[in-house]
């Protein structure tokens, strides 16, 4: 995606300690099988989308974590 | 099995079979839901129709349940809307469970003030029996039993049936020919016509059971309780102390075997406990389609309710649609067969319904997805939302077990006059349902009863002097009017002052309102010539 179609969503850093956070995230993880890893997630990803709130950004976020050529084209 | 007593209608031998031929100005075909329906709403109009049904009985089973306030609504102005309500259960609420714990509790009842409530539960036999029972009342309404159609042409004029009977076959023309032939529309069949859409694989037991139970009148939905582990459970109270049980049974069972009665007595023995007792009344294992046409109108065939569009049965969304479908189609088809709008005015049938559809599909499909997730991910973000919907109030609201039906939004329908005023806080906008409200007045207390057949203006103005010029054809309401109503024009008064709070009714307000009960345009103050404007778009000329 180009710089140009962004709008919303946010590109650069926004945490005051992006180490302390990103591990905080892994380590959440760490005694989790996959199963568990996925409900997780689930849950974690519904948590902070509402806190966010914006519904451009949301969908941003979610055409942006999802690399070109990675499944099929979601058309639903 | 059941305690309703399916009355056989009687047969009669069509005139046709004796040479008595004439073209008619509407076939039905099918007498559901939609099919009587359309025809007294017709009738109200004093249109005359003829409505074929292959059978001689109501709905076998119950079907349709759950009979939504805009459906009581076009019920009530022909004459069937008290007796649903009086024999039906009024219910508001609803509580959703994860587990045997309460998550969600939701109150339909979010505003007083309105001549009929959210739902009403009514097994579909008896609301197609009173149905039948006014259209055997109505002079202007021929009801055949036992018609079956089995062919159909068209010409640019009319379009004819070939139907069987116990004593032969016989051909009938008619003007217009409405297809109100169900989810297998032989109809659109005849005609060859696609019909596509969707079909899901997951399973459901319906068990309409009698148990003379202490049950709240609540809808009771479970994702997972302790008596079905594996997947959901939905409850409602139905007239004569049935309930509906509906079991989600997943992909891969048997229905010969799920239908048995021991494993259905087998379920619900585990759900009720051992103590209670009931009778079964109906069952049945359904899947379901959701499937639209291209297209409702084809030449002198217009298609109405499932024959047109079909959904999952979550939301209730199906026979609520077909009441709004017929109640769209039956003042635009008296228009054109009274020669006063243009045969293009039914074009305007096919794009607001076929939104309806959408909307109704795209909203049941949803539902569908989060009770019976697709996909590992899709199940994963459904659990989640559960888990998190105790203590999240966000979560509860993505909960969705169903989005019950309301009146659609119709937005950029071609009759419609886009707003031009922007200072609007509240009210229904153009494309959106009226709202009911309580009035005092003689003939009577709510809004819906001071609209007649035909096109309304509400008007909020302290002056006689300051009412718009009523186009011909429509009725004027006036709220907060001092002094005699001028010829035309009923005077309202907005008792609880809901009128005004609905319809962000300043003074020199005016709201068009079509016969279905929608929105065609409003103004802050309409200059002389904006209500016959609007009128004459809203009908077919714009
Ligand atoms: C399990 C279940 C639960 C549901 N719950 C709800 C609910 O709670 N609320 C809701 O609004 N909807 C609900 N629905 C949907 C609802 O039942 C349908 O949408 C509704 O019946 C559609 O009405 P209709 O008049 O279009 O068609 P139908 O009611 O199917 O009527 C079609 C008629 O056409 C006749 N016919 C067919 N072929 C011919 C022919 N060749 N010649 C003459 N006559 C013919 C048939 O005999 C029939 O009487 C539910 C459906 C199911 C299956």
């Amino acid at each position: 995606m180009t710089e140009a179609a962004a709008g919303a969503l946010r590109r650069s850093l926004n945490l005051a300690h992006p180490d302390e956070i990103y591990n905080a995230i892994v380590d959440a993880h760490k005694d989790l099988d996959d199963e568990q890893c996925r409900a997780f997630d689930a849950r974690l990803i519904l948590l902070l989308v509402n806190h966010v709130g914006d519904a451009d950004a949301i969908r941003e976020a979610l055409a942006a974590a999802r690399p070109e050529g990675e499944g099929k084209p979601n058309d639903r | 099995m059941g305690s309703y007593e399916y009355r056989r209608y009687p047969y009669r031998r069509p005139a046709e079979l004796d040479g008595k031929n004439k073209r008619h100005p509407v076939v039905i075909v099918g007498a559901g839901i939609a099919g009587p329906t359309l025809a007294l709403a017709l009738a109200a109009r004093g249109i005359a129709s003829i409505v074929l049904d292959e059978d001689d009985t109501v709905s076998f089973g119950s079907r349709s349940i759950c009979q939504a306030k805009h459906s009581l609504e076009v019920w009530d102005r022909i004459g069937v809307a008290r007796r649903v309500v009086e024999k039906g259960i009024t219910w508001q609420q609803g509580e959703v469970y994860l587990g045997d714990r309460p998550i969600y509790h939701f109150d339909l009842a979010s505003e007083a003030g309105h001549k009929f409530p959210a739902f009403v539960n009514l097994q579909q036999y008896y609301v197609e029996e009173y149905l039948f029972e006014r259209c055997l009342a109505e002079k202007l309404i021929e009801l055949r039993f036992r018609n079956k159609v089995v062919g159909i042409r068209q010409d640019p004029e009319s379009a004819s049936v070939d139907v069987e009977t116990p004593d032969g076959c016989y051909t009938l023309e008619a003007e217009w020919l409405i297809a109100c032939d169900g989810v297998r529309s032989a109809v659109r069949h005849l005609l060859g016509l696609p019909f596509p859409g969707e079909a899901f694989d997951d399973q459901f037991l319906i068990a309409d059971i009698r148990l003379a139970s202490g049950f709240p009148k609540e809808r009771r939905f479970w994702f997972y309780p302790p008596f079905h582990p594996t997947n959901s459970v939905l409850l409602h109270r139905q007239a004569d102390d049935v309930l509906r049980v509906d079991f989600q049974l997943g992909r891969d069972a048997d229905p010969e075997e799920e239908k048995k009665p021991e494993n259905v007595d087998r379920r619900l023995r585990l759900m009720f406990g051992p103590d209670v007792t009931w009778t079964h009344e109906w069952t049945s294992v359904y899947t379901f389609t959701c499937r639209m046409m291209e297209r409702f109108v084809h030449g002198r065939a217009i298609f109405v309710g499932d024959a047109a569009h079909v959904v999952s049965p979550f939301g209730a969304r199906g026979g609520n649609a077909a009441v709004a479908d017929a109640d769209n189609l039956a003042w635009k088809l008296t228009r054109v067969l009274e020669g006063n709008s243009p045969a293009s005015l039914l074009d305007s049938y096919c794009s607001e319904r076929r939104a309806a559809a959408r909307e109704n599909i795209l909203n049941s499909t949803r539902s569908t997805d989060f009770i019976t997730p697709k996909f590992p991910a899709s199940r994963a973000f459904r659990d989640a939302t559960l888990a998190l919907a105790r203590d999240f109030p966000f979560a509860r609201a993505m909960v969705n077990s169903g989005r019950l039906s309301v009146p659609t939004v119709q937005p950029g329908s071609p009759l419609d006059t886009p707003d031009g005023d922007s200072d609007w806080q509240r009210g229904p906008a153009p494309g959106s349902a009226m709202l009911d409200a309580p009035v005092v007045h003689d003939r009577g207390g709510f809004l819906i009863d001071h609209l007649g057949q035909g096109f309304t203006v509400l008007c909020f103005a302290a002056n006689a002097a300051d009412l718009p010029d009523l186009p011909a054809g429509t009725a004027g309401l006036m709220v907060g009017c001092e002094g005699p109503a001028p010829a035309g024009w009923t005077s309202l008064d907005d008792r609880d002052g809901l009128l005004e709070r609905r319809y962000d009714g300043r003074e020199g307000t005016v709201y068009l309102i079509r016969p279905d009960r929608y929105i065609a345009a409003r103004w802050r103050r309409p200059d002389a010539m904006a209500p016959a404007s609007a009128l004459r778009r809203a009908t077919g000329h714009g």
